[in-house]
């Protein structure tokens, strides 16, 4: 899993909007002082029950504020600079990707979709004392418009211990069939 | 289907039927696929002999492959046998192609090299006979490494299909200081329940984002800066932003310029200045300085001031010189229609010019984008909306009887959100469909 170059952009404008994620109002994510194997798969569960809710904001509260979600367009894609992704977010677009999701003029949601996940084979695969590699599979169902579509795939998750809770540094989303030809891909996975 | 084609077409209107009727759909795929010079791949994706890449002209499977020789050649991906798909895998490297059935043997240039059980065949069996080959596509021929080919035996060259459009790919390629570009950072395949016209149709839609938009522009300009970035997402954020201009911008500074066989291209949209070189980044002076020692100061400004947005190559290119995308769409049924979008590496810039074109990739064609993904419910609710008989004709008579003659041969719009490329289009549509093509089909 490469990681990027860090750059802090140039703050380039006066508008002055906090993030999303910092307001206080966060989910209801488990408060935890370690992180062992069922913290992490309760924190997962959580996560893909504010997703299939549609709890945007709540979900992206449980990123830190300088995370980075990524669904690569390749198998064992290497990074997400040299090649195009389905979603590379870092934090400053998802938390515009999350705003869009709210708009009545996101016609892409007009009707919404409604999403059922489910979670499994949960397991950490490097931990150190305030953080950890979560890798799980999932399935979800997405029902719009007389259609529906099944995604699945792997999920890697950085997880670190902020406090007593659990915050997202990074996700990587695996989809089984992300080199297919696709239609749109509006709710996150 | 109506006996007269010319029906369907009329001025500033068209009838829904040739979005909907399967029966058109299949005429299109001979009529305009089967002649067309039809865009295939890039060079720099078969660069080496042995070199492949499986695409459709149309429907029809065909391989990009570049053989022995080093010659390029498009062939159907058909063996002479049983007709089975012969090369399966999208791209790769091959010493020669086998079809999996009867293990039938090809050289990389579809002349065929053994067959098991020979002595099975009939007595005048040639493996050196031509009707045992994988066929040839026509006519192949390259502009400046885009490789196109025509099922049609005769017809106007490439060079003069494409017409003033070739100043188009030479922006792409006047762009890298090297005068080299190279397909690199991968490919989105994007879906939608739609006729294969309705994509270039909105491509170079002016009067649209304002409006599909809308949702990305207003979370885009309500984004705070503040907010910890790594960088990618600078150019999608601006992007967005941009497609906020009012009517005003399109009506007064943008252009629309269309060209005989259904081209078009809208121009005189962003420059440099407003979106790359608004970064600052040390990259972009780094750029400058690599494209002026290369090619000169008079030369780079020449390049950097060519402001040419979507350029549209009818019946199934487009591509944006600016940033480097290209598209290329393949009809899969009347209301099915697939979309591969590549990138564009400018041999000589800054790794940091491509990581700016696939941070735009991903805002402008990704699969997953909060742009494109509107544009695709467009195209859905356009199918949808059409496949009802309750209005028949469509209109697109923005602009009509107001272009005005452009000097290399075309007409542009009297501003940028005429319609007049759709109408361009569709002349060149029924100039395809009404022709009576049969002296220059392919033998089969």
């Amino acid at each position: 899993m490469a990681r990027k170059p860090k750059v802090v952009s140039k703050a380039t404008s006066t508008r002055s909007r906090r993030p999303i994620g910092s307001r206080g109002r966060t989910a209801r994510a488990p408060a935890r002082d370690s992180l062992d194997i069922h913290h992490c798969e309760q924190f997962l569960l959580h996560e893909a029950r504010l997703l299939d809710e549609g709890k945007f904001d709540d979900w992206l509260a449980l990123f830190t504020l300088d995370a980075w979600y990524w669904v690569p367009s390749e198998p064992d894609q290497a990074d997400p600079i040299e090649t195009v992704s389905l979603i590379y977010d870092d934090r400053r677009l998802l938390e515009t990707r999350v705003r869009r999701l709210a708009s009545p003029r996101m016609y892409s949601q007009e009707p919404r979709s409604r999403t059922s996940r489910i979670v499994g084979n949960i397991t950490i695969e490097e931990s150190a004392r305030n953080h950890c590699t979560v890798r799980s599979k999932f399935m979800m169902i997405e029902y719009r418009r007389e259609q529906q579509r099944i995604f699945g795939g792997t999920a890697i998750h950085r997880l670190i211990l902020a406090g007593s809770r659990i915050r997202i540094a990074w996700k990587r989303v695996n989809l089984v069939n992300c080199d297919a030809p696709l239609d749109g891909i509006t709710i996150p996975f | 289907m109506m006996e007269d084609l010319s029906q369907y077409v009329q001025p500033g209107r068209v009838h829904r039927h040739i979005y909907t009727d399967p029966a058109i759909f299949e005429l299109e795929l001979e009529r305009i696929f089967g002649v067309a010079w039809t865009y295939i791949g890039h060079e720099s994706q078969v660069k080496k002999p042995g070199d492949y890449f499986r695409t459709f002209i149309g429907r029809r499977p065909v391989v990009l492959v570049r053989d022995d020789e080093g010659e390029i050649r498009v062939i159907h991906n058909q063996c002479a046998h049983r007709g089975s798909l012969v090369v399966a895998n999208d791209k790769g490297n091959a010493s020669e192609f086998q079809c999996c059935y009867h293990g039938w043997t090809y050289h990389l240039d579809g002349r065929l090299k053994a067959v098991p059980l020979q002595h099975g065949y009939p007595r005048d069996f040639d493996i050196n006979n031509p009707k045992t080959a994988m066929v040839h596509v026509p006519r192949v021929q390259s502009y400046r490494g885009f490789v196109f080919a025509s099922e049609a035996r005769d017809g106007p060259g490439l060079e003069d299909f494409l017409g003033y459009m070739t100043t188009s790919l030479d922006d792409l390629v006047d762009r890298a200081p090297d005068g080299e570009v190279e397909v690199a950072g991968g490919v989105f395949k994007h879906a939608y329940d739609g006729n294969w016209k309705l994509y270039l149709e909105n491509l170079c839609d002016a009067a649209h984002p304002l409006f599909t938009h809308r949702s990305s522009i207003d979370a885009a300009q309500q984004q705070s800066d503040e907010v910890y970035s790594d960088g990618s997402g600078e150019i999608a954020l601006r992007q967005m932003r941009q497609n906020g201009a009012p009517y005003s911008f399109w009506e007064s500074q943008v252009g629309i310029w269309t060209y005989p066989n259904g081209h078009s291209y809208l121009g005189d949209y962003h420059d440099d200045t407003k979106l790359v070189a608004a970064l600052q980044e040390p990259a972009f002076r780094d750029y400058i300085t690599a494209m002026e020692s290369k090619k000169g100061k008079a030369e780079t400004r020449r390049v950097l001031e060519v402001r040419r947005w979507n350029s549209n190559v009818y019946p199934s290119l487009s591509f944006m010189s600016q940033f480097q995308q290209l598209r290329v769409v393949h009809p899969i049924a009347v209301n099915r229609t697939v979309v591969h979008t590549y990138n564009f590496r400018l041999k000589g810039a800054p790794e940091k010019m491509f990581r700016n074109t696939i941070s735009f990739a991903n805002t402008v064609n990704g699969t997953g984008s909060l742009v494109l993904t509107d544009d695709l419910e467009i195209y859905n609710r356009i199918g949808m909306g059409l496949s009802s008989a309750g209005a028949e004709w469509i209109e697109i008579g923005r602009g009509l009887r107001t272009d005005l003659p452009d000097a290399h041969g075309g007409k542009r719009g009297h501003n940028s959100t005429s319609e007049i490329y759709i109408r361009n289009m569709l002349d060149a549509w029924l100039n395809y469909m009404t022709n009576d093509h049969d002296a220059i089909r392919p033998v089969s």
